[in-house]
């Protein structure tokens, strides 16, 4: 392809082709502190390709491709490019990734533990990490965080960190320093701004952590904390995970471990204040 | 019915995790991960030590564990219910 850029993350190596110069561009300045891929070889490859030659300069669209694809994906205008490249790379993980249960969490670490948050879009996965980030956590993702079947470890993945909408402004104020992608406004996922996650994360990022909570948020309610059964917990992340099923024997050994020796906790939350009170609280009576 | 005789998968063929009320299993033939409460876990158990007719199977229920409903009718309807889910088969 024209242009391309290889980056690593966590433990898995990507490598990004691009008819267009902008979106890479974009890539090599917000991941600029990131390693590259082991021995220069990636894990994944995506591609953000024009369908027809001319669709490269008239009305630019952006189709998402690679080593897997969803056929009905439809194409992103270029200005969202950035975007376009965040979830291919999401995508490769999503269908292609089996060295690790896929957990579609977000995490953060204190002590060598990490305390991990899972929940539909909107709960405020990306904000409560970037929160609790600023409050001194390890930021370790805000999409994924990935299981080790072998140790039973979580890896980080910090990715850039994705905001939505209103999540925007709140983590600007909370991490003013914070290096930010362009504003896309109005993209099929709302207002979009991507946030580097900071230079602990990155620097930090191939030490795994011990998971020692899983909590499951929802944004919007009355302050309330209450105790995730089992078997609930269990069958929320089965759904919650992208590569269950595809783990097979190995899937299920660590999911099943994962939920015996972790907490499950459902946290309701009117503010990101109450929340991180609330985080704290569980935390340190562990 | 009472003269047939259930078996369970061969030795290893199933993976058990209690979690609470429910147990997980997986049924590593099929790939496929059930969700059970009691009876069908410790019919699983008792059929995993070899194959058996449902009269034995209720005696040893019934010496074994507390069953709530103890009847061959609830155990028969039980049986069903894993061989449709094919756990068990009739051997």
């Amino acid at each position: 392809m024209r242009y391309a850029f290889s980056v690593r993350i966590g433990p898995i190596g990507f490598r990004i082709g691009s008819d267009w110069r902008a979106p890479i561009a974009e890539l090599q300045s917000l991941y600029r502190d990131y390693p590259k891929p082991h021995d220069g070889v990636p894990d994944f490859t995506v591609r953000l390709f024009a369908r027809r030659p001319w669709r490269r300069l008239i009305r630019p669209s952006v189709e998402i491709g690679g080593d897997y694809m969803l056929p009905e994906a439809a194409p992103l205008p270029l200005r969202q490019g950035l975007l376009a490249a965040e979830m291919a790379m999401n995508l490769q993980m999503a269908l292609g990734a089996r060295r690790y249960l896929l957990l579609h969490a977000s995490a953060v670490e204190r002590d060598g533990r990490a305390l991990l948050m899972t929940g539909i879009s909107g709960a405020g996965k990306s904000t409560l990490a970037t929160l609790l980030a600023v409050k001194g956590w390890r930021f370790m993702g805000d999409e994924f965080a990935l299981l080790d079947p072998a140790t039973g470890l979580i890896h980080a993945f910090p990715r850039l960190i994705s905001l939505k909408n209103e999540a925007i402004a709140a983590a600007e104020a909370a991490w003013p320093t914070a290096r930010m992608g362009p504003l896309m406004p109005a993209t099929p996922k709302g207002d979009i701004r991507h946030m580097v996650p900071d230079a602990r994360a990155i620097a930090a990022m191939d030490v795994p952590a011990t998971p020692a909570l899983l909590v499951f948020p929802r944004y919007g309610f009355e302050a309330e904390t209450r105790p995730v059964p089992p078997a609930e917990a269990f069958v929320r992340m089965t759904q919650a995970s992208t590569n269950y099923v595809a783990l097979g024997e190995a899937g299920f050994r660590s999911l099943t471990g994962l939920i015996a020796d972790v907490p499950s906790v459902a946290i309701d939350y009117p503010d990101g204040a109450s929340a991180i009170e609330q985080v704290e609280a569980l935390w340190s009576a562990l | 019915m009472s003269g047939t005789i259930f078996r369970g998968p061969l030795d290893g063929g199933l993976l058990i995790a209690p979690l609470d009320e429910f147990t997980a299993v997986y049924h590593r033939a099929s790939g496929i991960t059930h969700l059970l409460t009691e009876p069908a876990p410790q019919i699983l158990a008792v059929l995993g030590e070899g194959a058996s007719s449902l009269d034995v199977l209720l005696e040893r229920l019934g010496r074994d564990y507390d069953l709530d409903d103890g009847t061959p009718e609830a155990l028969a309807a039980r049986l069903e219910e894993l061989v449709e889910a094919g756990l068990i088969e009739r051997a």
